[in-house]
């Protein structure tokens, strides 16, 4: 029984690597997914083109848009003539965010009055305006102080000071280098296990499997080993990219990461396996990958944080695999997580490991052809 | 050796009569054969000369009907097709529409009162009375910070020892803030809503609390005022479901039309089609116009569904919305059989088409990550993905109307990158073997 399982292992090694195409595959998207996506995925902005309009011709005015026109943030700072260019600078995307500063702006500060200025924001892309509102109103915070400080005002009562633990400089590359290994190992397992049975379906290998002496349960495990081991190699590869090229922190045991990393690959792959028993065609297997893709890959933390969704969805996310492995590998990567979190975070994983590869084992058996 | 074994079963499904219930195959399977063959014969008895030209055009609009009608039954007869057109948008639409919200609230934070007093407990009940967050209290840090550490808690906010002491002798009393930098996203919000939590509690109490009134109220002089256009209630939902229209339609688009051809090639029915009269351009025809009507269906859908269920309000005009869509399918399909036609292998064009078309559409084009913060490299790299310019376009015509200065430009880089991919596919098109 051994040597036929170990047969098709190898047969199944062998087929993933001796067509130059899909090897590439294997090893060249991936490392171009995590060079291109590590730098784009900013959460930061950066880089904002913004519009002022100056209806004020004081020094108060001229100082607070010098202010604008200094910060890293804002890369270009565009005069309007006037507000009537409000609308077509927003409209067009031209700027994501335009300062309006009234006609009495001076004149009120050096009376000693507060003064409004406005700042209108492209709803369009709220996530960034709300950002970029942020810089603007620390701008003006800072500001604010100077002035105080300027007419020997009062001290302020009390100071907020923000720490940030885990990545103190903010680099996003320590966030997405984690994020992308959980997701670019899910991919491929899922792939290449959803294909594997499919194809063999499709181009009738795999009747030929059937009336071999192998056992349902021989097939399982020869195309789930195989699978694990591609799934494990890229992802020594992607953490060497990230560590080695990125210069990201491994802090936490690899020992744990490489154990749980096992455990969530014969979960994925247990769905990948049993999408395949399901499809007919490679087609119905890809699409069917990704249709369990996406909303998994959403729902996992990675772009919101689940805490944020309603009841019932965080329900459904319970039953998502890759949400456990994301604070797993991202809690060793960053912050050197114990021990006993990993295993809170590894059982579910484990559970749905056995039932996904039960369930794929009793369809192979119940459902030929 | 299995691409061997591939075209001997399909040889013998060919020629050989499958049994009406033979399980083996599937339906659409068995349509393919059963259509390719059928051309095979209808040519032979009409014997159409070699040199195409000289026949009528109206066989030319036959043979292409023939085959939009079986590429029409094979995407009808199969289920996976109804999974990306019609369950994956739906899908998606309720998971961005209830699901991910790049708003917080109830953001589970731990506040840190050392020691209780008026101040103390009056800072920490604001942050127990914010929408924004979850407030456990603790009196020591070491209760929280594990919490921190595992991620149940996004931050913590500590009031120190001296917290009432300072503000009483008029020093500075400092507020820390702790928060999770392994989400940086969720940290800067925790970090800003906690700030703004912080610097409303000292407005209000520096009329009302005799330690802090004591000394002149330190209000700010210049006040900003903040107007969100187009989506005043900053609903992340309203930027959201527009792009994910755009994933949905570059699914369909590229990963669909990209295992069409690659199929032909891996089941040998290609070699059957070659075998027909049918030239380069009936073929492709052929393959885009069936794949064209589904992509506009799923967006029709997906609209219809973000519009009356999601309450996404839409302004521009359903002519411009047809049109861009149009422009978009026009890149994304032809994208989708060049990518078959080079591979010719299903593995291989699905993630070739991940790469080239669904990642950039999430990643890069502006649907989540803001384009103008990424290097320069991948900012230039943006100009050519169609993705970029479809995003916009929608986002634009949903929640701000038909805005000509974005519309025109956007048009005109879908319609340029068209005629470059579709040049490129009629080139690398060949019905012969080499």
């Amino acid at each position: 029984m051994g040597q036929r399982i170990l047969t098709l292992i190898v047969k199944e090694l062998l087929a993933a690597w001796r067509d130059p195409r899909s090897r590439f595959i294997l090893v060249g998207p991936p490392l171009i997914e995590l060079v291109l996506f590590t730098y784009a995925a900013t959460e930061d902005v950066t880089n904002v083109r913004m519009g002022v309009v100056n209806e004020d011709y004081g020094t108060a005015a001229r100082d607070l848009v010098a202010r604008f026109e200094g910060s890293p943030n804002f890369a270009e700072v565009r005069r309007l003539r006037g507000e009537a260019d409000i609308a077509p600078a927003i409209d067009s995307r031209s700027v994501l965010m335009v300062l309006h500063i009234g006609p009495d702006f001076s004149r009120r500060l050096t009376a000693g009055e507060s003064s409004q200025v406005q700042l209108i924001l492209d709803g369009r892309r709220s996530n960034a305006s709300q950002l970029v509102a942020g810089y603007a109103q620390a701008i003006l915070d800072a500001y604010n102080q100077e002035l105080a400080a300027g007419r020997r005002g009062p001290q302020p009562p009390s100071a907020a000071v923000t720490r940030i633990w885990f990545n103190p400089n903010r680099e996003i590359t320590w966030n997405s280098v984690p994020s992308l290994v959980v997701i670019l190992t899910t991919v491929m397992g899922l792939v290449v296990t959803a294909l594997s049975v499919a194809r063999e379906r499709e181009l009738g290998t795999f009747e030929q499997l059937l009336v071999s002496p192998l056992q349902p349960l021989e097939i399982i495990v020869g195309k789930t080993v195989p699978a694990v081991l591609i799934g494990l190699g890229e992802a020594t590869m992607i953490i060497g990219a990230g560590v080695v090229g990125f210069r990201v922190p491994m802090h936490g045991s690899l020992v744990l990461l490489y154990a749980s990393m096992l455990v969530y690959l014969a979960a994925v792959i247990g769905v990948g396996l049993f999408i395949s028993s399901l499809a007919r065609t490679q087609q119905q297997a890809i699409l069917g990958a990704f249709v369990f893709m996406v909303p998994a890959v959403t729902l996992s933390g990675f772009a919101s944080p689940i805490e944020n969704m309603p009841d019932w969805l965080q329900w459904v996310t319970l039953a998502n695999p890759i949400r456990y492995f994301l604070v797993i590998v991202k809690g060793l990567f960053l912050k050197d997580l114990p021990a006993a979190e990993v295993l809170r975070n590894l059982w579910p994983l484990a559970v749905i490991a056995v039932v996904t590869l039960t369930a794929s084992t009793w369809l192979f058996r119940h459902r030929t052809g | 050796m299995t691409a061997a074994t591939d075209s001997n079963f399909d040889c013998r499904t060919d020629f050989q009569s499958v049994p009406e219930n033979g399980r083996i195959e599937k339906p659409s399977y068995r349509m393919t054969a059963a259509t390719d063959s059928n051309f095979d014969r209808r040519t032979d008895f009409q014997s159409v000369p070699e040199n195409g030209r000289i026949e009528k055009p109206s066989y030319r609009w036959r043979r292409i009907l023939a085959l939009v009608r079986k590429e029409s039954f094979q995407i009808l007869r199969d289920p996976s097709s109804y999974l990306m057109a019609g369950v994956l948008p739906l899908l998606l639409l309720v998971i961005y529409g209830y699901g991910v919200s790049l708003d917080l609230c109830r953001i589970a934070v731990g506040v840190v009162v050392e020691e209780a007093s008026p101040e103390a407990d009056s800072l920490a009940d604001s942050f127990r009375n914010s929408r924004f967050f979850a407030v456990r209290l603790a009196r020591h840090r070491a209760e929280v910070q594990g919490d921190l550490t595992s991620g149940r808690l996004k931050g913590i906010i500590v009031l120190a020892a001296d917290f009432a002491d300072r503000l009483g002798r008029g020093d500075t009393a400092p507020v820390q803030i702790l928060v999770d930098g392994s989400d940086p996203n969720t940290a800067g919000l925790v970090e800003n809503y906690a700030q703004g939590v912080w610097l409303n509690w000292l407005q209000q109490e520096g009329i009302s609390r005799s330690s802090l009134a004591v000394r002149p109220s330190a209000a700010p002089l210049v006040v900003a005022e903040p107007r969100v256009w187009f989506n005043p209630d900053v609903d992340s939902r309203n930027f959201l479901i527009p792009g994910s229209v755009a994933i949905i339609m570059t699914l369909i688009g590229t990963l669909l039309t990209a295992l069409v051809v690659a199929r032909e090639w891996e089941r040998g029915t290609m070699e059957a089609l070659m075998a027909t009269p049918i030239g380069r351009l009936e073929f492709l025809l052929g393959k885009l116009i069936p794949y064209f009507v589904l992509g506009m269906a799923a967006m029709g859908l997906s609209v219809a569904a973000a519009v009356v269920v999601f309450d996404v309000p839409f302004r521009g005009s359903v002519g411009m919305l047809l049109l861009v869509s149009a422009a978009f399918l026009a890149d994304m399909l032809p994208l989708g059989l060049l990518i078959s036609t080079v591979t010719r292998d299903q593995f291989v064009a699905s993630q070739v088409a991940l790469l080239s078309a669904f990642l950039p559409a999430f990643w890069l084009s502006g649907f989540i990550f803001e384009i103008d913060s990424m290097p320069l490299p991948i900012r230039l790299l943006t100009y050519v993905l169609p993705a970029r310019y479809f995003v916009s376009s929608l986002q634009t015509l949903f929640l701000a109307g038909d805005v000509a200065s974005v519309l025109v430009p956007n048009l005109i880089a879908l319609t340029i990158i068209a005629v470059v991919l579709m040049a490129a596919l009629v080139r690398v098109t060949r019905l012969r073997l080499e």
